[in-house]
């Protein structure tokens, strides 16, 4: 299920709750090259709509896809600039 | 650039006995000034900014505009709050981290107004309040004030009521802002693309 990215780093949120997902994927994606895509792994389910929103209003970022299975949300962020 | 360009443009310029006509090196410069206005006024727009007042300091209203905030950054905005009354424990360090939930008055409360006004029953509301926060791992107050530091959002402290309650400068976190009054926050609030009273 896991998606066909090339994943350079994973950010594990699980547990937390909003404003901590976006904020904290803000800060991995920070740390990222051009290009790179990172993979937040999150339990709060607000986090589909939040990072879907948060990816569509900042510049740089593209948001790939997100999945929801089991407890886990899954989401690709891939940093453009 | 300029200069090269109306040096070149001079030489060659055969329409310059047009009487009052500007010249192309003149046409140029004033080029050059309006392509530099427009890349001054264009950067500045570059960010958005986003500029809240909190004045409120209980346990509940210490959350909506610290998570606005640290969302903002996130965001990419450029995030100024500024804190004054009882919006300055948000930022104070310890009582930061004692805030209180007042029960009267407030009918979402699981009591009564009368029972909620016995003394020491903010307290009880307050202890039920953060063993919620504890139990769903939201984020404590001093989380969010260190997190939206780190994230770059500039918090400043009402120099007037710093005064007025009597606070200390070094009361306050690492990287607040004191000194600043009124003018200052309606400055930001003019620049800004939104702007909050919490």
């Amino acid at each position: 299920m896991s998606a066909d990215y090339d994943i350079a780093e994973t950010l594990d949120v699980k547990g937390e709750s909003c404003p901590m997902p976006v904020v904290k994927t803000r800060s991995a994606v920070d740390e990222l090259d051009a290009d790179e895509v990172l993979e937040v792994l999150a339990t709060d389910s607000g986090s589909m709509s939040d990072i879907d929103g948060w990816a569509d209003g900042t510049a740089g970022v593209e948001l790939l896809a997100q999945e929801a299975g089991g407890d886990v949300y899954r989401h690709y962020v891939r940093k453009t600039e | 650039m300029s200069t090269d360009t109306s040096d070149a443009a001079a030489e060659d310029a055969p329409d310059a006995d047009e009487g009052d006509a500007p010249t192309r090196a003149e046409l140029a410069a004033r080029v050059a000034d309006l392509e530099e206005s427009l890349a001054a006024a264009t950067d500045d727009d570059d960010g958005k900014k986003m500029s809240i007042i909190a004045t409120k300091g209980t346990l509940d209203m210490a959350y909506p505009p610290l998570i606005l905030a640290s969302t903002a950054a996130a965001f990419g905005y450029e995030v100024t709050v500024f804190h004054t009354f009882w919006g300055l424990d948000i930022l104070h360090e310890e009582r930061s981290k004692d805030l209180k939930l007042s029960s009267v008055g407030n009918p979402n409360m699981p009591v009564p107004n009368a029972v909620a006004a016995i003394p020491g029953m903010d307290r009880v509301t307050t202890k039920l309040m953060e063993r919620k926060i504890d139990d769903n791992d939201t984020a404590t107050i001093e989380e969010l004030v260190e997190t939206s530091l780190d994230m770059g959002v500039e918090f400043q402290a009402c120099q007037m009521t710093i005064d007025l309650l009597d606070y200390d400068d070094e009361d306050f976190y690492d990287g607040v802002t004191t000194g600043v009054g009124a003018a200052t926050a309606l400055q930001d609030m003019a620049d800004a693309d939104i702007q909050l009273l919490v």
